[in-house]
């Protein structure tokens, strides 16, 4: 396989990685604002009991997808750099208040409640901007003059693309966080939490199947030679249907712990979902990193540079995982810290 | 203004105010290590809530700087697209291995702050090890670049095109090892003065129990030690570094002195004007030979002054007052903690006499200005060069237009975060006072 296919690949890894928690990050967020004032549910205490200990470590996901970028594609920067200074700038922006004014709420008891609106509903702004960039680097927004690039703001904001992507966004993050917060719930045998996150994952699922095909199907006008290469994945899109509808299934299951559901097959079959369906989006977007201006062949870095960073990168994994295992043992699975907040 | 010059503002402020946060943050966690290990060793339990309140305060610190840190990280590559494009090739390896720092910090943060009930004493200790270990790292590994662009090795620039990388050659640039301890070592010295003054400043306001003022004299105690230790650290890295710009980045030296001709017995120039029609620094006060003893070890060794250069590839002459100001404080921070030590064990009735308190509550904020400076005459010294010698910083800058409506939104998210720290800080410690502390520790 090309050096590029490798290097792209491990972008989309970490891409993937950083979705996922994101999505449940920024949605937990969302349910810790949601059910704050309401006394009958704990449900606003189990976001926040995976939130505190877990956001930072999400956060450097980020920070991991962004560098892995620039240090394989460093060819992308001129171009990437200058066309997405604004959305960019604003997903910072609005990242920066979420994460300060959710600590914050952890300190002030006096003005929690305020707080935790600011960051509950900044937090939900951000994964819907961010994918906002995907139809961006596609095409059809794009103007470039001389070597400067500019992205259409006026066809920006009347594209329904845009809006569906938003949907998307909003909507994936939702369903995501709900889903894994019912598995949470269930895990620390709070079955009425489980239930109302259980509901909230079956209201949103397919809201945002609904969208995600929306987004595609209005990406005809703007790029058609993704829609079409898009095609030629069904496969893998299929696959990706195939395991949705298996683990939203899966929440009405029989279940002899819960009175109805197998939340932690859902969640994975959900994940299985993502990964398929974004690996094919992203096979679909090959060879461009922004259409029809750059391919990763342009973009990728130097063969030394790529091989040191490609060690560079499993070595660093290979320690990392048992941290990792270790942290999801202490703060997703010990009964001593799930049950604690009730 | 124009695009470049809004972009290094855009860029450089957005610095100045992560690494007020990262450098609290990087020094905090290393004054809980300590805390935790003389707890360990004296059982007394003062150490432990002097361990707790300073882990809430990075708790809040981190809150920002991290959201900061993403800040910059993303920024650099949006306003310096074409300094990326080199880092990338040649000194992609820090900022890899830093997500490393980074994760190891986060997670054992995370540990030490919602497990810590769950482990046994070493294992705590063991984390917060992991958690200061983590900090420090990510503060080496960036500075790493850092010293990369002053001296940038492992790779060669035909037709400016870039060949034949060697990437560990790159991290093992010759400005790496002389830049990272003094990095380290003022993180720790700025904290550690942070942390003087706040506990000057409780004691100097006096109404406090008799227990309290015990404890706030424990925790002074602690922070002059390190502080003293800190700051001659600083002052010998700080020398090791100007020796290092002698060899290395002349130019720079002969900047932050304000030396123009090239010279054996030069003097060494405090405050003053660098005038280039004079040829010499105005207005200030001159030590004849210093600088030359001070770079080469001798009086009569030769110091290369600014006049060698092409007038385009002087940086501003200003930065001789930034240098002035930072070594200025650190020699202050060095006679203050060390005098307030001194008096200490020399006057044991009368530890901490009100005048010594009132001298060392505004330390804190010299430390700080002290390390803004630092950073900023390291960034502006390089000029007119992103990546010395090699990149100018106008062919580095974005061209990407709307960049002044982006600078008035962080400005103003930078200004608004600021106040609001110092807030919330003051309202969490004021609502959660000691007494409930001591309580707590002494019905467990
Ligand atoms: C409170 C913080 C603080 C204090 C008291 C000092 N420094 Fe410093 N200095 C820094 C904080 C700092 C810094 C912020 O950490 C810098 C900026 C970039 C760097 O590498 O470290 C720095 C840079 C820096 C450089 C430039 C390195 C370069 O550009 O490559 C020199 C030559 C010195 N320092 C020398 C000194 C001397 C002789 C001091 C005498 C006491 C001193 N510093 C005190
Ligand atoms: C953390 C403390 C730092 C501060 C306060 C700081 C401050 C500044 C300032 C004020 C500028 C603008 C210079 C000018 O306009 O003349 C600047 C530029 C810059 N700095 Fe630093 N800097 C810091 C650390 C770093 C580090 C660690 C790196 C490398 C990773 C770095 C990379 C740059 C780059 C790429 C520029 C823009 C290009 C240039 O002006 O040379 N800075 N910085
Ligand atoms: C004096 C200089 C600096 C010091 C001491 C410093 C230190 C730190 C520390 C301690 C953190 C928190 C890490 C964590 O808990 O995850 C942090 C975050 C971060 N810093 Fe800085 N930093 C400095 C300058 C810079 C510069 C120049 C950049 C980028 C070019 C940068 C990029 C970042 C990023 C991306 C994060 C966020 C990581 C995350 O999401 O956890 N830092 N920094």
């Amino acid at each position: 396989m090309h050096e590029a296919y490798v290097a792209i690949s491990i972008i989309w890894l970490f891409l993937f990685l950083y979705a996922i928690g994101g999505a449940i990050d920024f949605g937990a967020g969302f349910w810790a604002m949601y059910y704050y004032e309401r006394k009958d549910t704990t449900a606003a205490n189990f976001a926040n009991l995976y939130l505190s200990p877990s956001w930072e470590v999400t956060n450097v996901f980020l920070v991991l997808f962004v560098v892995a970028l620039a240090g394989f594609f460093p060819g992308a920067a001129f171009a990437l750099g200058s066309l997405m200074i604004v959305p960019v700038s604003l997903v910072l922006i609005l990242l920066t208040i979420r994460s300060a004014f959710m600590v914050y709420s952890y300190s002030v008891q006096k003005y929690t409640k305020l707080l935790r609106y600011i960051s509950g509903i900044t937090g939900l702004l951000i994964p819907a901007l961010m994918l906002t960039v995907l139809p961006i680097i596609i095409g059809g927004f794009i103007e470039i003059v001389g070597n400067r690039h500019y992205i259409l703001f006026d066809k920006v904001l009347t594209s329904p693309t845009v809006y569906a992507h938003i949907g998307f966004g909003l909507s994936s993050q939702l369903f995501l966080s709900s889903l894994f917060l019912s598995d949470y719930a269930r895990e620390a045998n709070s079955n009425k939490t489980y239930e109302e996150y259980r509901g909230k994952a079956i209201m949103f699922g397919p809201i945002m199947l609904s969208f995600a095909v929306a987004a595609t199907l209005t990406l005809m006008p703007e790029a058609m030679w993704m829609v079409e290469n898009m095609a030629r994945q069904w496969e893998l899109f299929a696959l990706s249907m195939f395991a949705f509808s298996i683990g939203y299934s899966a929440l009405f299951w029989p279940s002899k712990k819960v009175r109805i559901g197998q939340p932690r097959v859902a969640v994975i079959l959900i994940i299985v979902q993502y990964a398929l369906a974004s690996f094919a989006y992203g096979w679909a977007h090959m060879p461009y990193i922004v259409y029809p201006e750059l391919t990763i062949f342009e973009g990728l870095t130097n063969l030394a540079m790529y091989q040191s960073l490609l060690w560079g990168y499993i070595v660093m994994m290979a320690i990392l995982i048992p941290l990792f295992i270790w942290f999801w043992r202490l703060f997703l699975k010990d009964k001593r810290y799930i049950t604690s907040e009730k | 203004m124009d695009n470049v010059i809004l972009a290094r503002t855009l860029f450089g402020s957005s610095l100045a105010f992560h690494i007020i946060f990262a450098t609290l943050g990087v020094g905090l966690t290393f004054m809980i290590l300590i805390a935790e290990l003389v707890r360990l060793f004296t059982k007394d339990e003062d150490y432990a809530i002097l361990a707790k309140r300073w882990t809430k305060g990075v708790a809040i610190l981190l809150g920002v700087a991290i959201p900061s840190g993403t800040i910059v990280g993303v920024m650099m590559s949006l306003t310096f697209p074409g300094f990326i494009e080199v880092v990338g090739q040649v000194i992609a390896l820090p900022f890899a291995i830093e997500i490393f720092a980074f994760f190891v910090e986060a997670v054992f943060l995370s540990i030490y702050i919602y497990a810590a009930n769950r482990l046994s004493s070493t294992m705590r200790i063991i984390s917060v090890f992991f958690v200061a270990l983590g900090a420090t790292a990510s503060a080496v590994l960036i500075t790493n670049v850092q010293s990369w662009m002053n001296t940038p090795r492992g790779f060669d620039m035909i037709d400016g095109q870039i060949t034949n990388v060697q990437p560990w050659q790159a991290v093992l640039n010759p400005a790496f090892s002389y830049t990272a301890v003094h990095v380290v070592s003022s993180a720790y010295l700025t904290t550690a003065f942070v942390v003087i003054s706040v506990g000057a400043y409780r004691l100097l306001r006096g109404n406090l129990s008799a227990r309290e003022v015990s404890y706030y004299r424990k925790g002074l105690m602690l922070a002059l030690i390190i502080g003293a230790a800190t700051a001659i650290w600083t002052g010998s890295t700080g020398h090791k570094a100007a020796v290092g710009l002698h060899h290395y980045v002349p130019v720079k030296l002969a900047a932050a002195e304000g030396l123009f001709e090239t010279q054996s017995h030069a003097p060494l120039a405090i405050m003053g004007t660098p005038d280039p029609e004079a040829n010499r620094v105005v207005g200030g006060i001159e030590i004849p030979g210093m600088l030359s003893w001070l770079a080469t070890g001798s009086t009569d060794g030769v110091v290369i002054g600014l006049n060698e250069f092409p007038r385009e590839d002087w940086p501003p002459l200003f930065v001789h007052t930034l240098f002035n100001v930072m070594v200025g404080i650190g020699t202050l921070l060095v006679a203050l903690s060390v005098g307030a030590l001194l008096w200490r064990f020399i006057f044991k009735k009368n530890p901490y006499p009100n005048w010594l308190l009132l001298a060392l509550v505004p330390s804190g904020a010299f430390a700080l200005i002290g390390m803004e400076t630092g950073w900023i005459f390291a960034c502006i010294g390089r000029q007119p060069w992103t990546i010395m010698n090699i990149q100018r910083t106008a062919d580095a800058a974005t061209a990407s237009g709307n960049l002044g409506f982006i600078f008035v939104l962080f400005i103003s998210l930078y200004l608004l975060l600021l106040v609001l720290t110092a807030l919330v800080m003051r309202f969490y410690f004021q609502r959660n006072p000691l007494n409930n502390e001591f309580q707590m520790t002494t019905s467990v």
